[in-house]
């Protein structure tokens, strides 16, 4: 079993998704039976969510999706070849 | 092979869903809105006239992004002052939840209605993952916000899957960092520091 040292080490990839099964196992057994290391492991997860939702916000210009597609079918350069620049 | 005028509409029909996701990485990385419709604009011109490259079942938005990261690295990095590659100084492990957990803590049990992290505000968010140097931030933006795998992140950045670990980490504290001082500056932190001098 993993101790808080170790675990605290993981947070990261285990948020991420990115830990080898069995890792991840030892992990979830040490954060069943630690409440400081599951508190910890929430309030990443929650900043991780917090992050992205803020993150994507942005309104897209207006026109910007026709000035795209504008480009896929106007010959810019000339050159006979559609969408080049 | 050149592509086809088929391959074209395809990519027109398929790849244009993504544009609000790849306009708002484009913010994060140039950081103002003129350059980031050109960067945009520029990978989708990439993106179409190499769509026959694209191998059909593969992801078309992680290959997407790879065109968006790797228009910003040579077209729009190259003529930033910034430096490219820094270092954050030593910031320890847990940093924002070691000072703010405690408020966290105490805001779950009054309300449920409000996540304790909407505090921050959505511009507060975008500005401290902006202010990170691109070294760091890249990796940040990718995995956070658009929740891409450490190997795509690797491709994409052309940096080993380690790089990207230990730039993660670090970015992710230098965020943590800065959204504190946030907290700080509006006062957000004052009654911890009262209940720290009652103790």
């Amino acid at each position: 079993m993993a101790n808080c040292n170790e675990t605290i080490r993981e947070l990261d990839a285990f948020l991420d998704g990115e830990l080898p099964d069995d890792v991840r196992a030892h992990i979830h057994v040490h954060l069943d039976s630690c409440m400081d290391c599951l508190q910890a492991f929430d309030f990443q997860a929650e900043l991780k969510m917090a992050i992205r939702r803020k993150c994507n916000t942005d309104e897209l210009p207006p026109g910007l999706l026709g000035r795209i597609e504008m480009c896929f079918n106007t010959d810019i350069d000339g050159d006979g070849v559609i969408g080049s620049v | 092979m050149s592509p086809t005028v088929a391959d074209q509409q395809d990519f027109a029909e398929q790849a244009m869903e993504y544009a609000p996701q790849l306009y708002s990485a484009a913010l994060r990385m140039t950081r103002n809105k003129a350059d980031a419709e050109d960067l945009v604009q520029e990978a989708y011109l990439r993106g179409f006239r190499s769509f026959h490259t694209f191998q059909e079942g593969t992801n078309l938005r992680a290959w997407l992004f790879r065109i968006l990261t790797n228009a910003y690295i040579n077209t729009y990095r190259a003529k930033q002052r910034r430096p490219q590659e820094s270092d954050l100084g030593e910031i320890e492990d847990l940093y924002l939840y070691r000072r703010l957990g405690s408020m966290e803590t105490a805001a779950a049990s009054m309300s449920a209605e409000e996540a304790f992290l909407d505090v921050f505000t959505d511009d507060e968010v975008k500005q401290a993952l902006e202010d990170l140097p691109d070294n760091f931030r890249l990796p940040v933006l990718l995995a956070d916000v658009e929740g891409f795998a450490y190997k795509e992140i690797a491709e994409m950045l052309e940096i080993p899957i380690g790089t990207v670990m230990s730039r993660l980490h670090r970015g992710r504290k230098a965020m943590q960092r800065a959204l504190y001082e946030y907290a700080e500056a509006r006062g957000l932190t004052r009654h911890l520091d009262a209940e720290a001098n009652e103790s």
